[in-house]
């Protein structure tokens, strides 16, 4: 794979941890100057800039909360100005709960909405005019496959996914002039901590429905993004790529 | 070189018109066909170039080479 990552300054949102710490890490491995975004310092994330440091990659941590336009702002408008543009987005930062819909409130509704979509699109539109100063800019956003085949008990989270999948549609139309490319990852059963605790039984049965037997790992989503953070993905944009091991075909 | 000049140099080499065939009346939507994006991306040259800020929606207002004089003079006033 073309690996131009070298040096190139990728923000990823809710970066301290699961699958964005494993997209952290990959771009560490391959030179970027990475830009973790994170809410709360903790061990994890110092153990994680470490490591990434430990590949000879840039690391810069971004304290700040997404839905706090304001602050995400003032952070990365110093940032920018210290450094110089940011290169490369992936909005990684997203919540879940598992509701029926019946029981589904309006709360819930609007601090999934609010994380998962609103905060997404304020902050790459935020960034739009920074990516007019880049060179090779792309955004990444991590969808989900329930966005496209929906999910009983998630009708909440998979609008939401499934939002950011038109998002990434229409921005990447709309900026494609501008040689801004925008695309959408939908990854299917992951490997967290959330999968480890299954019994071995609903494990088996999760997997039976995964053409290839096994739940993907963070890594597997990570060379995705890497691959369209990268110049080798120039011509593909406004592009949805399950990582889902044939979950949903 | 004066202001305006400076701006239709800027214009010129964004849009790859002949800067003779640009004049302080020239409507950069109208005349020169620039979408919305390409007026942000202009206005980005500008602040480049004169070191001020332009506010998206100051952007709106400035229809023509000399909404655009006009409007940086009485900024680096």
């Amino acid at each position: 794979m073309l690996n131009d990552l070298e040096n190139k300054t990728i923000l990823v949102t809710g970066g301290s941890r699961g699958i964005g710490a494993d997209i952290v890490r990959k771009l560490a491995k391959m030179k970027a100057h990475v830009l973790i975004n994170f809410r709360s310092e903790n061990d994890s994330l110092q153990s994680l800039v470490t490591e990434c440091e430990s590949y000879g990659a840039k690391v810069t941590k971004l304290q700040f909360d997404i839905t706090n336009l304001d602050e995400t702002k003032e952070v990365l408008n110093a940032f920018i100005k210290d450094v110089g543009p940011i290169e490369g987005l992936v909005n990684n930062a997203g919540i879940s709960k598992d509701t029926l819909a019946l029981r589904v409130k309006a709360e819930e509704i609007d601090h999934i909405f609010s994380v998962n979509l609103k905060s997404t699109m304020l902050l790459t539109n935020f960034l739009t005019r920074n990516f007019l100063r880049a060179n090779n800019p792309s955004v990444v956003n991590i969808s989900s496959v329930v966005g496209l085949m929906g999910n009983a008990s998630q009708t909440v989270y998979s609008a939401s996914k499934a939002g950011l999948i038109g998002y990434t549609k229409s921005y990447a139309k709309e900026l494609a002039p501008k040689k801004i490319r925008a695309n959408a990852i939908c990854p299917g059963f992951i490997q967290t901590d959330m999968t480890d605790a299954l019994s071995d039984e609903v494990s088996a049965t999760y997997k039976s429905s995964i053409p290839l037997s096994e739940f993907g790992s963070g890594e597997d989503v990570a060379n995705l993004c890497c691959f369209l953070l990268s110049s080798a993905s120039s011509y593909i944009t406004g592009e949805i790529i399950k990582v889902d091991g044939g979950l949903y075909i | 070189m004066e202001l305006q000049e400076k701006v239709i140099k800027i214009v010129s080499e964004a849009t790859k018109m002949d800067a003779a065939n640009i004049s302080e009346k020239t409507n950069l939507v109208e005349d020169l066909n620039l979408d919305s994006l390409d007026m942000v991306e202009m206005m980005m040259k500008m602040e480049d170039e004169f070191g001020v800020e332009i506010p998206e929606d100051e952007t709106d207002k400035l229809k023509t080479i000399s909404d655009v004089t006009n409007f940086l003079k009485s900024k680096q006033s």
